[in-house]
């Protein structure tokens, strides 16, 4: 686990160098100052017992889910408590790396603060054979302009997981058989 | 429910880049509705304030515009959500008894932040944050599932955008009012996929305040009180893949709460006007559905219809709706304000001849988590 501790050097790091809320630059409109700053505040966050396995399974190349076992239904990813029915989830079960793209969209827009990959690509919710709840991702090594609602998708693992969501990198369209 | 009426009523002009600092927008409101109700600050004992610390830039925020709502030496409290939320609240304290009158103020200043950023951090930090998504990528899942679903196409979603764009010229606080055609919007760039940027809402600053009050407080305003009928809150699963994206069953549990306690049995022929939170164009639509305006799927044939235009059985978003001025956690309340003045003949251009019943609606969270239902009435009970 020498990886996991250099990150937490890395993140010790960075809050030694916790800068508070700056004025850097004054501005006039219209006769009145604006001030611009910048707030850069350092955060952290247990992921807590449910998502640790999550991500745990996912160094495996396996996606588990947590069953209800009142509404019988496989939530993935996995959460503490059911929305529905308030149950304390506790079954854990494997599900597929493949599955269904229920719905998707193609960013045109350029963030590159904020998006992973660059623009045009693809978002999707996927629902994993054996789950009953759709994931967002993103949608990689696919022809962005024939994707379509019901097509089926397959997880690309990373090679180096890194314990959080993007340890799927992405989906890609499985080829069918007699694909071409 | 005991009756509680809005009394008062004050917006500012929306737009981007305004230059007042978030106590001068929300003073300007807060004197504008004490004015509209002929009442001075000594006759308000409760204050409710809307913030939201990442919109802001600032924690606890709302202690920037408590003064400016009226705070000092009064019960002040606060909601971090949207408008109709924090009216929620307002009347709920009302019906306590123990206040006469409640201001309830929201502002917001957009423009300031980044709007993408900051929408993104509303998603799990744990899980999905790192996706990049924001209000308008997240958006477009729903908009496709529900379009997929139904059959609902481009053109009717660019319908709402051209009615809404139109009605907002006749409206002064309006962001943005545009003559265009479904062409226009057709041929708008594409952002994320089927939305375009004609299908979106503005980037707005603004503010917005109301004055609730007891009955008997209210038959002693200046103006004529316009009566909570009805109103109920629901809230759907926070991630988008537990939740039906086809179908918003938050919005039909509160509308339809929010109807029995108003009497209503047939919406679509009850309610006058309505005033719904279009964020973007095919939310209508959908909003139509939940609402029960029309059935599931039909909310395209609606708008089709012309039904929902000025002059048309039901008038939705006379103001310009949310796609002509998107100040965030304020544009609920802005529907709200909307609806009174409708009720009380003071729209305007935008007014809707001899309206009764109007019906208010805001939503809070990524594709519309929770959704709030008002429906007013200028007739008593």
């Amino acid at each position: 686990m020498a990886g996991a501790s250099q990150t937490g050097q890395q993140l010790a790091k960075e809050g030694s160098r916790m800068e508070n809320e700056t004025t850097f630059e004054i501005q006039e409109k219209d006769g009145l100052l604006v001030h611009q700053g910048v707030i850069r505040v350092p955060y952290t966050w247990a992921a807590g017992e449910v998502a640790s396995r999550f991500y745990a399974g996912l160094r495996e190349k396996k996606v588990l889910g947590l069953r209800c076992p009142a509404c019988k239904v496989v939530l993935v990813p996995p959460k503490k408590v059911c929305h529905r029915c308030f149950s304390d989830l506790t079954d854990w079960v494997e599900v597929g790396d493949e599955g269904v793209l229920q719905t998707f969209t193609v960013v045109h827009y350029s963030e590159p603060d904020l998006h992973p990959v660059e623009a045009p690509f693809a978002y999707g919710i996927i629902k994993l054979d054996g789950a009953d709840t759709g994931m967002t991702h993103l949608i990689g090594e696919a022809d962005i302009k024939g994707l379509k609602a019901g097509m089926r998708l397959k997880a690309v693992f990373r090679h180096q997981p890194q314990g959080n969501y993007l340890d799927i990198a992405y989906f890609k369209p499985i080829e069918e058989a007699n694909h071409g | 429910m005991d009756k509680v009426a809005i009394i008062g009523v004050g917006q500012t002009r929306y737009e981007r880049g305004n230059t007042k600092s978030f106590a001068e927008l929300v003073y300007e409101v807060t004197r504008k509705a004490l004015d509209d109700a002929g009442l001075e600050l000594d006759n308000i004992d409760n204050v409710v304030t809307t913030t939201n610390d990442f919109y802001d830039g600032r924690t606890i925020a709302c202690m920037a515009v408590a003064e400016a709502s009226g705070s000092y030496g009064r019960d002040a409290t606060n909601v971090e959500g949207d408008g109709t939320l924090s009216a929620f609240y307002g009347l709920m304290r009302t019906l306590s008894g123990v206040y006469d009158a409640t201001i309830v103020t929201t502002h917001c200043k957009m423009s300031e932040g980044n709007p993408r950023k900051l929408f993104n951090q509303a998603f799990d930090p744990i899980y999905d944050r790192i996706l990049g998504m924001d209000a308008i990528s997240s958006s477009a899942l729903q908009a496709r599932a529900y379009m997929d679903r139904y059959g609902v196409t481009e053109e009717q979603c660019a319908m709402v955008s051209v009615k809404n764009h139109a009605n907002a010229r006749n409206n002064p606080y309006a962001h943005v009012a545009l003559e265009i055609t479904i062409d226009d919007v057709m041929k708008s760039p594409m952002l994320a996929e089927p939305i375009k940027r004609l299908d979106i809402s503005p980037i707005s600053d603004g503010a917005c305040a109301i004055i609730l009050a007891t009955e008997e407080r209210a038959r002693k305003s200046a103006k004529k009180p316009v009566w909570v009928r009805g109103v109920a809150h629901c809230t759907d699963a926070y991630r988008l893949g537990e939740r039906d994206l086809t179908y918003s069953a938050a919005l039909e549990t509160a509308a339809k709460k929010a109807y029995k306690m108003a009497g209503i049995r047939n919406p679509f022929k009850q309610i006058d006007v309505a005033e719904v939170y279009d964020a973007f164009s095919y939310m209508e639509l959908m909003w139509y559905e939940g609402l029960g305006f029309c059935d599931r799927g039909k909310g395209g044939k609606l708008v089709e219809s012309g039904k929902t235009q000025m002059g048309g059985e039901l008038p939705v978003n006379p103001s310009g709706g949310v796609l002509s001025a998107h100040p965030v956690q304020v544009a609920g309340l802005a529907r709200i304000a909307e609806a009174v003045l409708q009720l009380r003949g003071e729209a305007g251009g935008r007014q809707v001849p001899g309206a009764k019943t109007a019906l208010a609606h805001g939503i809070t969270g990524i594709c519309g988590q929770t959704h709030c239902v008002w429906v007013l009435s200028n007739e008593e009970a």
